[in-house]
């Protein structure tokens, strides 16, 4: 992406850059609808910035109440088809300058901040990036994760829910690696995997590197239209070992659940029993990269909802691991799909190193020996955990 | 040592394929290489007239595939590049059993021609990126080394495997021989007219509902780039040749200033289908796989081997928009306007609510 120095909004190349973020203290309040003027020296625009209203400003005016809505956005070819492109195409700096320089116009005199402001500022931080994702300048690296789309959608939507509907408490985050390469690996559970998307978010937001979580995911994941496509922007990709070997060997923090849909699957009354760690491919990729292995207990995800039945003659028919009945699923209907408050914690526990043992990725003994160590670790910090939480549902 | 001059430059070449585009060009700038001796084209059809100027220095020979055995033979041919495949059916040209006949069987006899010309030392062998397949199950990045999961749906994968798997046996016969694969990504440029090129020419852009595929280009001028040094120097192997980084569908049809229009997916598979059938669209299952699940190369080994990085996917493509800007429906300028006025909107209504307060 460009820069986001607003400074630099007067230069050509840059001239659709609007600054997301809250302009610095010595930048100019009022009215600047998240603009601020670019700098006196650097500007292009012969036109004299003045306090008098402009020809920018009288055209808005013509016609407030068609751009007013927000849709207008979506398809501006039809609205304004006819005056606005060859202005657009005779003198774009110009517009654009009239953007970003004009900040004061309608406000006159300097105003000191007002409550607006703010206000102001997220629509036009808002409006800037829709502006950018539907002109398609954004970055999606070779797995298909787009930064930009997880941090300001998806990761606020996990927020309201690990922070608000699950009341999470985090600890150990010390032990995920603050740069390089790092293997997560957690125990999976409550019929959806709901614990690895808040997983993937409390490790952005409250990691001090603030990390992405790059998960692996079982196929059928990527067998799903929309599930495919909203996994890969997130992060994720197939659990495959040529995958995790890639994302590990590119530095990232790479997050498992070698359980599977036997963790996810499994009925209520087996809650926070782990179940088996399959072949253990998640070690032979640390092995290969040398990768330390981050053991991760989480608790709270098995309340969130709970299976009291698998109906699997429905299963078989739907193609699906397992179909499941919940106190509320297919009882309540849709609204089944509403996760029950549980109350989560999530433990880090301290990293397994594995650069010593990059010689034996292909044992099977160190291969076992190395899974049964991190299941153990996990399996011991969920019993610490379930006894500091003596009410599933509690504060 | 061949009487062409620098060593490894072959003296006398064959390019077969040079009636299409790519073969074309890659035929006029090997003529243009002065350490080139002899370039000769070879393709049954006559060439279309728009590139015989290209062809003047390029001597041409048609012949039709079964004949070719005694021509490499009587020209001394040091080195063949086998360019003449065909992506997708032409139903204008028989569809797809004209298709095959010339991928699959118009490359066995090629190969079977190289075989007892004795002088041959060098084939460079034009591939897809489509010998991988593409499936939910596939890892996200294709090395050379990894194996498809399963048969490609579409007929010019399957295609491609079997002239891949010819193309190693060949090898096995004639190990004295620089064999050199190039797996092409999909080409894109500012000139070059493909499936893929027409389909982001529309102004509405079909796509399947719920996927962003992640998809490579790679420049045409990279591609002649690579098979003109594949030829005058020597590397053995087989390379995946595609322009690093990555751009999703939807990506890729906001930037060209396209709408996408997403369809569910077995409607886009019956309605290619239906469009086969009626003689015109040429989308095939091949693109409606790499339209649902994407497709992603490493191109590492191209990398450390040619010495030489094709630009990367997002600059290709660039270079199309650039020639195709005509057809945008939403244009960058069209779109900051708008958020102008959106925001200039809003910030009229709030002043006039303050004013009344």
């Amino acid at each position: 992406m460009t820069g986001r120095d607003p400074r630099e909004g007067a230069s050509g190349d840059r001239r659709y850059d609007v600054p997301l973020t809250v302009p610095e203290p010595h930048a100019r309040p009022a009215r600047a609808n998240g603009h601020r003027p670019a700098g006196p020296a650097t500007r292009p625009d012969p036109a004299p910035a003045g306090p008098v209203t402009d020809e920018v400003d009288t055209a808005a005016t013509d016609e407030p109440a068609v751009t007013d809505e927000p849709a207008v956005t979506d398809e501006p070819a039809v609205t304004d088809a006819p005056a606005v492109p060859d202005a657009a195409a005779t003198d774009p700096p110009a517009v654009a300058n009239g953007v970003a320089g004009r900040p004061a116009a309608t406000g006159g005199s300097a105003v000191p901040d007002r409550p607006g402001d703010q206000w102001d500022r997220a629509v036009a931080s808002g409006l800037a990036f829709l502006r950018r994702r539907l002109a398609g300048d954004y970055e999606v690296d070779e797995f298909g994760f787009d930064p930009q789309i997880t941090e300001a959608v998806f990761h606020p939507l996990l927020r309201l829910l690990y922070r608000d509907w699950f009341r999470t408490e985090v600890s150990g985050l010390e032990h995920v690696p603050a740069d390089g390469p790092g293997l997560v690996v957690g125990n999976h559970s409550g019929t959806v995997a709901l614990d690895a998307l808040i997983l993937s978010a409390v490790l952005h937001d409250q990691h001090p590197a603030h990390r992405f979580l790059r998960l692996l995911g079982a196929d059928l994941v990527f067998r799903m239209p929309v599930v495919s496509e909203i996994a890969r922007k997130t992060g994720g990709t197939v659990a495959c070992n040529p995958d995790a070997e890639r994302l590990l060997a590119g530095g990232e923090v790479v997050g498992v659940f070698p359980e599977g849909f036997k963790g996810i699957g499994k009925l209520y009354s087996e809650r926070y029993k782990l179940q088996r760690f399959g072949r253990g491919g998640f070690v032979s990729a640390a092995l290969r990269t040398g990768t330390p292995i981050v053991p991760v207990a989480i608790v709270g995800g098995e309340e969130t909802y709970p299976m009291l039945a698998d109906i699997k003659p429905l299963a078989r028919l739907l193609k699906l691991p397992y179909f499941p009945v919940t106190p509320t699923f297919p009882l309540l209907g849709p609204l089944g799909m509403v996760p029950l408050p549980s109350k989560w914690l999530i433990e880090f526990c301290p990293p397994i190193p594995t650069a010593h043992l990059v010689d034996s990725a292909d044992d099977p003994l160190v291969v076992f020996n190395l899974a049964d160590q991190v299941r153990e670790t996990i399996q011991q910090t969920l019993h610490r955990l379930l006894e500091q939480r003596p009410d599933p549902f509690g504060p | 040592m061949t009487p062409g001059g620098t060593p490894g430059a072959p003296g006398v070449v064959v390019v077969t394929g040079v009636s299409r585009y790519l073969g074309a060009h890659v035929a006029a700038r090997l003529a243009a290489d002065p350490r080139i001796e002899r370039v000769i084209g070879v393709d049954p059809p006559e060439p279309g007239a728009e590139f015989t100027d290209l062809l003047d220095r390029v001597e041409r020979i048609r012949v039709d595939a079964g004949s070719i055995g005694g021509l490499l033979a009587d020209l001394d041919v040091d080195a063949v590049v086998h360019l003449a495949l065909v992506s997708s059916p032409d139903p204008q040209h028989g569809g797809r059993s004209a298709m095959k006949d010339q991928n699959v069987i118009g490359t066995m006899q090629l190969l079977a021609a190289c075989q007892r010309a004795p002088r041959l030392r060098k084939l460079v062998v034009r591939s897809s990126t489509a010998a991988y397949g593409a499936s939910f199950r596939d890892p996200a990045v294709f090395t050379e080394d990894t194996e498809p999961r399963e048969v490609p749906r579409g007929g010019f994968g399957r295609d491609i495997l079997d002239i891949e798997g010819y193309v190693r046996g060949f090898r096995r016969r004639r190990p004295g021989t620089t064999v050199t694969v190039l797996r092409f990504a999909p080409f894109i440029g500012s000139t070059a007219d493909t499936t893929l090129t027409r389909y982001f020419s529309q102004p509405l852009v079909p796509t399947v509902f719920g996927r962003d595929p992640r998809l490579q280009f790679l420049h045409f001028d990279d591609a002649l780039e690579v098979l003109h040094r594949s030829i005058v120097e020597d590397h053995s192997g087989t390379f995946n040749v595609a322009g690093p980084g990555v751009l999703a569908l939807s990506q890729a049809i906001r930037r060209a200033g396209r709408v996408a229009l997403p369809v569910l997916e077995p409607g886009l598979s019956g309605a290619a289908a239906l469009a086969r059938s009626l003689g015109f669209g040429r989308v095939g299952l091949d693109q409606v796989d790499l339209f649902v699940h994407g497709r992603v190369v490493d191109t590492g080994r191209l990398e450390r081997e040619f010495g030489f990085t094709p630009r990367s996917t997002a600059a290709a493509f660039e270079d199309f928009i650039a020639a195709h800007r005509g057809g945008a429906v939403v244009s960058r300028d069209q779109l900051a306007v708008a958020e102008r006025l959106v925001r200039e909107g809003i910030r009229q209504v709030r002043a006039a609510v303050e004013e009344r307060s």
